[in-house]
């Protein structure tokens, strides 16, 4: 059959290639409707994955494997760093059914729609030792209560605080409410210090930065994006509590203007660059911010806390980053691929991962080894985040569900439309997607 | 005065050919087989790929089964409701996409042909640092477009070099007006260069000696520029303004990398395909590259009627033919005399 007639540069020579390549890999065990698939054949395999930041963390452990398994070796195949390009990378590897990656590093938005499209195999959930992970990233890589990976790692954003200026303002505990941030700011802004500085910032340029901020406020408000039956429920009055709030933010200055174009990227420079006293970010900002080799101006002079919430007793609910490894239903010798990606996901290698490139473990004990703490000292309140984490929907059709998110939240956070108008919009359009 | 009349005029009937039915069939099968491996390869690379997008433009997407939660396996036959989804439910946001894709085209057309027609007379000029200057000239063509993206998604950051000339903060990079204006600064940046390149080309077939002549004559740079330099570059210029303008129709990447996607002020009909495909609905993303195909078909008819281009070769090369030199010559005499005639009725 040949489908994706689009890209009109195509010729059919290469199509026909491309069917002959794939007629001849088509997996011998392909899993049923129902149940796991067997996992049979052994024999070399590849693993598709992100740069890990921070050397050749991953073909360390690859060596390792190796080593061990002279004739089960595996390839590391590097994708693309940028998360979009790597998307296209497996989006593609997929729809070609091609046999080129057998075990892949797979971002947790991506499972639902892979595991729709039958494009990773189910995995055996109770031969997978997922038992010493944290339960919100095991939810992660669940689809229809089954499991179709195995976490590798995860994120989950933090605040970032500026302690000199809280300090100078006789402040001494984190904020942990929006009314505690805004007070803080406005005694922070009273000193001379503190003059010109920017209250808070998250990621509020149309992309899917902005998904995870609007997700995050909601979902701390007491909202949901969607109820337990996958339901969408945006337009109530805690989801509107929730937006209102970033967009007051807006309106009073208390996140400035330019933080429509922030991404990840220009917030950390405007935090490094000392413009933010409060900021949403992920935990990759900790290393860089406390770089002393002069291109960070905060290094030193900042801290990490959970994110704020609406009240004391509840904080801020994060949503969830973090690869996880999956098995592509078109590559070959998926017996091996199984061990691999059970080996490489494994608290062993996890704390190898996270010692040499601070990448967070999925594996709850790694965030109470001492020496982990002694060299990331966000690791409590990482995992505090994590543990009150929730996961972005899982859906499979997510490209349109965030797409439908991002178009209401990003009209009223530049002040085109009002919340409620935003919010009833985005329920209208998630409802006709998730019918 | 030195009226430069070229002596040599062409003979002026053609050649008879010879009526031999036989030399006829045979230069035909020769023209055919000569013909046939050329058009092979237009067949598979042009129009197969054209009736194949056509063909997935009557399916639509997998839906799911609620039962089992995975996507079914074959895209259901939707015939045109694709094509009618395109103008009914989704009709605002192709309305807007159509609308900036047409005001790209003539939003970065205008100041790329006049910057790039001043880069070309400045190119033309037999400077000493000649070789230089075109180096300087061509090298923001010679920069992929993602790139250049990426250039100026620095420069247009909030805190970019931009805004430091600026005495407010632009926000370029988020939806609105700036933001159209950032991506035609850039695509004008880096196209200009093309459209100077063909228009130095046009240029450098105008013979020195009708210069000389209406030198003599008594016309200015700006009358010569108007009275000798356009009317003789003109076919190699249209052609170019064509090129451009079926390149700014499809304008995708500038603004996807530039600006982002989605975003309403300049989200273009390439970057509604692009997407649909990533959103896995290839039927509606071939319905639109159909549109878009059709759109820039007929905007590119419209024009070659209009302005004669002559990108089907009538004239063997592009350039002003030798009629149309001996005509613009004795216009330049013309205009010297001071004389009310267009230069357009002087050049028919």
């Amino acid at each position: 059959m040949l489908k994706r007639g689009l890209s009109a540069v195509a010729t059919l020579g290469v199509a026909a290639l491309i069917l002959t390549g794939c007629a001849a890999s088509a997996p011998a065990a392909s899993g049923g409707d129902s149940g796991a698939p067997a996992f049979t054949d052994r024999g070399p395999i590849t693993l598709a994955i992100g740069k890990i930041s921070g050397g050749n963390a991953a073909q360390t452990a690859v060596d390792a494997w190796n080593k061990d398994h002279a004739d089960e070796q595996v390839t590391l195949v590097e994708l693309s760093a940028k998360s979009d390009a790597q998307r296209q990378q497996l989006f593609q590897n997929a729809q070609t059914k091609s046999d080129a990656y057998t075990v892949m590093a797979l971002d947790g938005t991506l499972i639902a729609q892979f595991a729709a499209n039958r494009w990773i195999e189910q995995l055996p959930k109770d031969d997978l030792g997922l038992d010493d992970r944290l339960p919100a990233t095991v939810k992660t890589v669940t689809y229809r209560d089954n499991v179709y990976g195995v976490p590798l790692s995860t994120d989950a954003a933090m605040l970032y605080y500026r302690t000199d200026l809280l300090k100078a303002a006789g402040i001494t505990e984190a904020p942990k409410t929006f009314a505690e941030l805004s007070a803080a700011c406005t005694a922070v802004k009273a000193l001379p210090e503190g003059a010109g500085i920017s209250c808070y910032a998250g990621q509020f340029d149309k992309y899917e930065g902005l998904t995870c901020n609007v997700s995050e406020i909601i979902n701390t408000a007491g909202g949901s994006l969607l109820d337990d039956k996958g339901r969408p429920t945006v337009d109530t009055p805690e989801a509107r509590k929730g937006l209102t709030q970033l967009v007051s933010m807006f309106k009073d200055g208390e996140i400035p203007a330019e933080a429509i174009t922030y991404n990840e990227e220009a917030g950390r420079q405007a935090f490094l660059a000392g413009k933010l006293l409060f900021h949403r970010q992920w935990a990759y900002q900790y290393v860089s911010a406390s770089a002393s080799d002069g291109s960070s101006q905060v290094a030193g002079k900042f801290a990490v806390a959970p994110l704020p919430g609406f009240s004391a007793d509840k904080g801020g609910a994060s949503v969830l980053g973090g690869k996880n490894l999956v098995i592509s239903a078109f590559g070959k010798n998926k017996a091996t691929a199984l061990d691999f990606a059970k080996f490489f996901g494994s608290a062993e290698n996890q704390e190898v991962f996270l010692a040499g490139a601070g990448v967070a473990p999925t594996v709850a004990a790694l965030y109470d080894d001492p020496k982990m703490l002694e060299k990331y000292p966000y690791l409590p309140t990482l995992k505090q985040s994590i543990l009150t984490a929730v996961p972005r929907p899982a859906v499979a059709n997510y490209d349109d569900v965030t797409a439908a998110i991002q178009d209401s939240a990003y009209a009223a956070l530049s002040g085109t439309e009002g919340v409620d108008a935003a919010l009833k919009t985005m329920q209208g359009k998630l409802e006709g997607l998730l019918k | 005065m030195t009226a430069v009349v070229h002596g040599k005029t062409r003979s002026a009937g053609t050649p008879a050919r010879p009526p031999v039915r036989q030399s006829w069939h045979n230069e035909g099968r020769l023209a055919l087989t000569l013909l046939a491996p050329g058009v092979l390869v237009m067949v598979v690379v042009i129009v197969l790929p054209i009736l194949e997008t056509i063909r997935q433009s009557l399916f639509g997407a997998p839906g799911l089964d609620p039962a089992t939660g995975f996507v079914n396996e074959t895209e259901p036959f939707v015939a045109l409701a694709n094509y009618t989804d395109i103008f009914s439910s989704t009709g605002e946001r192709f309305w807007r996409a159509l609308g900036n894709t047409s005001f790209f085209a003539v939003a970065t057309v205008v100041p790329e042909t006049i910057i790039g027609v001043g880069m070309a007379l400045i190119m033309n000029q037999a400077l000493r640092a000649r070789a230089l200057v075109r180096v300087a000239i061509l090298i923001p063509w010679a920069i992929p477009t993602a790139l250049s993206g990426v250039l100026w998604g620095w420069i247009f950051s909030a805190n970019g070099v931009a805004n430091a000339f600026l005495p407010t903060q632009v926000l370029w990079t988020s939806d609105g007006f700036a933001a159209q204006l950032a991506v035609i600064m850039a695509d004008t940046w880096k196209t200009a260069p093309f459209l100077a390149l063909l228009v130095l080309a046009g240029l450098q077939t105008i013979p020195v000696e009708v210069y000389e002549a209406a030198r003599v004559d008594g016309a200015g740079p700006w009358r010569r520029f108007i009275g000798v330099t356009l009317p003789l570059v003109r076919p190699a210029l249209v052609v170019a303004i064509l090129f451009r303008m079926l390149d700014a129709l499809r304008m995708f990447d500038l603004p996807y990398v530039l600006i982002g996607p989605r975003k309403s002020s300049v989200e273009t009909i390439s970057m509604l395909a692009q997407d649909e495909a990533a959103a896995l609905r290839y039927g509606s993303a071939a319905a639109y590259a159909i549109i878009l195909f059709l759109y820039i078909f007929l905007i590119a008819f419209v024009f070659v009627r209009m302005f004669g281009a002559d990108v089907l070769g009538a004239r063997d090369r592009v350039g002003p033919t030798r009629a149309e030199r001996r005509a613009a010559k004795a216009n330049a005499r013309f205009i010297a005399a001071a004389s009310a005639a267009s230069p357009k009725e002087t050049l028919r």
